[in-house]
């Protein structure tokens, strides 16, 4: 199915259309900010030529999304399946609360990228940034994997502030040569080794083959790591009171 | 942990045993988490009051009756300003260097509105009426009312009705995780909701696979840790709610202790075991009524516009601003919570400093929303706390749709409201995980116990209503001429709404 939303098309009708045609592949021309794009939605393969609004795939329960341009807020907001991968930037809070599936996003994010991202024994959600993110990276990331990339040399040292606040579980890889400076001392920031890239690998090469690029020369570069120091990090900010 | 070998804090409670009768048995030593009971060298009964929390499951568990607690008159140099709780408090500050955590809702001595408020009943003329032999409606119904009727070329209604919640009494029971709370007490919770025909609500952290069967009488509850939440369990129920706030705790976040991170609830939540789970104050994509709206529509979207929206507020200062703004978000229903609502552990010092009355917020919302001409936009739900019929029915006249009941419900199932909730060691198998005290709560006795509640209130309900001469809960609600105040001053009667007794 093909629509061609243009900027009447309130987002209902386009979500109805898309939710009840029998078409799996469901191609959107023009796309002019419409919210909640494949919302809920599963089996199907959704490609966006134009700009998405909020909240693309929010609770997205297993479809394949391309967008060719840059989507907004809350990208995958709570997803629970399937891959979304965005050929350009995307807003604040990309992959919020995702708990499985995966995200590419070719260029930048905003602030709060994979914040509060879960996952549980074989839901592990990835979220792939190829350039670099607003602050607060990681907030309460409680599972999964966040992986920056600054392709195009950005500074994710000057950019990316407080990293991982909150974060109680899961792993944050930058590619860096430098941590930025500000990271909470709840967080255990290292050097990755061969063996921690090895858990990436597959995932670099899902975006390299997504977006053309040279696979084994992101793998050659610097990366850190970010893990919680332990595993209750914020236990001891409590006293327990009789009353 | 900086006392230098001194015990700063005297134990609160003494156990006493009466020694004659007691016969050794050792059951209060088994059934008590917190290891209070012990048997001495001589075979002896023996009790370490400092861990003693006053839930009194040794008392009633004791088979000779030989227990009782008592309060202790162990007392500081009495100080009208310096009480003994806040030197207690102060001192386990200065031990440990942390917040404060408490449980249950605000204890403290400020005032109860309900109890200043009197209702109405019939004499001589405008009959009261006998709910034992008359019919009494108290179904209620939950959601956005069409401003208008819309008739098709024939003439017949089209029905433009948004989905609705429906209830047989105008009680639900409020928000308790699982994880928070134990399985068998949602178990419990479930089961009466839908043997009653009315509501009970998941909380933040999400549905056991067990409980989708009583989906039609569960409201899913989706918090800013997003805990739990995915497109099965948003279809599982029969609402969605978004929690922004609780009365509780206004402006801050969940926190789930990791002693009750454990199993299932890791599961459910996905997060790792033993962590503390963080739901934090702020939803981190709204910051707006517009970015409400957002989420509104996101799970309508996601749910098809088959399920009315909740969205969930704590009563503070400017809470009828902010229900306006919530009424225009696109929600079908506002949940307010006042500041006495119940929590699994809270920030003392904001359990008890943080937030306004219900009873006030109430009063305010219902009738700002009534000047802007917004009531029907939304239903108004209360809660916070609501302990009897009479605050139901009190609440409904001062224009609530329906009440929330927390506390009242962990009650039904045996709480003894020790407030200790936050350690995860509930003696009653409703505020823990604990496999061997879980199972002390057994959900058929448990279901029957909220049963009983819920029906005996709604009896009272009818009662109530009857004596009024008022045979529909609809009639009741809004009715702020069936209440009068006693013992308020010009300006709480103003806010309420309401005259004073005798006027």
């Amino acid at each position: 199915m093909m629509i061609r939303p243009g900027a009447e098309m309130h987002f209902q009708t386009l979500n109805e259309a898309i939710r009840s045609t029998p078409d799996t592949d469901v191609m959107i021309e023009n796309c002019l900010g419409q919210r909640y794009i494949g919302a809920g939605l599963s089996g199907k393969t959704i490609v966006i030529n134009g700009t998405p609004g909020n909240a693309l795939g929010a609770y997205l329960d297993g479809c394949t999304i391309h967008v060719h341009g840059n989507s907004q807020e809350a990208t995958g907001d709570t997803m629970n399946e399937g891959t979304i991968y965005v050929h350009g930037n995307a807003g604040d809070a990309t992959g919020y609360a995702m708990r499985g599936g995966k995200i590419f996003i070719e260029g930048n994010s905003g602030y709060r990228t994979g914040i509060h991202m879960k996952a549980f024994q074989e839901k592990v959600p990835v979220l792939v940034v190829g350039g670099i993110t607003g602050s607060f990276l990681g907030e309460y990331q409680a599972g999964g994997y966040i992986i920056v990339l600054d392709l195009n040399h950005q500074s994710i040292e000057k950019n990316c502030n407080f990293v991982g606040t909150g974060m109680h579980g899961g792993k944050i890889f930058l590619r860096t040569e430098k941590l930025p400076p500000n990271l909470p001392k709840q967080i255990l920031a290292s050097q990755a080794t061969k063996e921690d890239l090895k858990e990436i690998k597959p995932f670099i090469h899902e975006f390299c083959e997504a977006f053309g690029r040279e696979e084994q020369e992101i793998l050659d570069s610097s990366f850190y790591v970010l893990t919680p120091n332990s595993n209750n990090p914020y236990k001891q900010l409590y006293t327990r009171n009789q009353c | 942990m900086g006392n230098n070998g001194i015990n700063y804090i005297h134990p609160e409670f003494e156990v006493v045993r009466d020694q004659d009768k007691c016969i050794a048995c050792r059951v209060c030593e088994r059934q008590c988490a917190n290891e209070v009971h012990y048997m001495d060298e001589d075979g002896v009964m023996r009790a370490d009051n400092s861990k003693c929390v006053n839930c009194h499951r040794c008392v009633s568990l004791c088979p000779t009756g030989a227990l009782k607690i008592v309060k202790s008159d162990h007392t500081f140099r009495p100080n009208g300003n310096w009480t003994p709780q806040i030197i207690t408090e102060l001192y386990r500050q200065a031990g440990s260097g942390g917040v404060l955590l408490s449980s249950m809702g605000n204890p403290t001595n400020l005032p109860v509105y309900w109890d200043r408020l009197l209702l109405n009943a019939s004499q001589v003329t405008n009959p009261s009426i006998d709910p034992l032999r008359e019919p009494m409606e108290t179904v209620t119904f939950l959601g956005k009312k069409p401003k208008e009727i819309v008739r098709d070329e024939e003439g017949n209604i089209v029905n433009n009705q948004t989905p609705q919640i429906r209830l047989n009494t105008p009680i639900m029971f409020s928000a308790m995780s699982y994880g928070s709370i134990s399985y068998n007490a949602h178990a419990s919770l479930a089961r009466a909701a839908t043997e009653l025909g009315i509501c009970y609500n998941t909380g933040e952290g999400g549905l056991h696979e067990d409980f989708y069967q009583y989906g039609p009488n569960t409201i899913v509850q989706v918090a800013s840790g997003r805990f739990g939440v995915h497109k099965a369990y948003l279809e599982a129920g029969c609402a969605v709610e978004i929690k922004i706030g609780q009365g509780a705790k206004p402006g801050i976040g969940g926190h789930l202790p990791g002693a009750k991170i454990v199993g299932d609830i890791s599961r459910t939540r996905m997060i790792p075991e033993g962590s503390d789970a963080i739901s934090p104050a702020p939803h981190h994509d709204i910051y707006s009524i517009e970015d409400l709206r957002q989420l509104v529509y996101s799970l309508k979207e996601a749910t098809e516009y088959n399920k009315p929206v909740i969205v969930k507020i704590a009563a503070v200062h400017n809470v009828a601003a902010i229900a306006s703004g919530v009424a225009r978000s696109g929600a079908d229903i506002i949940a307010i919570d006042g500041f006495r609502g119940g929590t699994g552990a809270a920030p003392t010092r904001i359990r008890d400093n943080v937030g306004i009355p219900i009873e006030l917020a109430l009063a305010s919302v219902d009738s700002r929303l009534r000047e802007e001409g917004i009531r029907d936009n939304v239903s108004v739900v209360v809660g916070g706390s609501i302990r009897s019929a009479a605050d139901v029915v009190k609440a409904i006249a001062l224009g609530a749709d329906a009440c929330y009941i927390g506390t009242a419900a962990c009650l039904a199932m045996g709480c003894h409201l020790c407030r200790s909730c936050q350690e995860g060691k509930c003696n009653w198998g409703i505020a823990t995980q604990r496999p061997e005290l879980v199972k002390r709560l057994n959900p058929n006795i448990g279901s029957q116990r909220l049963v009983n509640l819920v029906n005996a209130w709604t009896h009272e309900i009818k009662e109530i209503m009857g004596g009024m001469g008022i045979n529909s809960i609809e009639s009741l609600r809004g009715n702020r001429l069936m209440l009068r105040g006693v013992g308020l001053n010009q300006k709480e009667l103003e806010i309420l709404g309401i005259k004073y007794a005798g006027e």
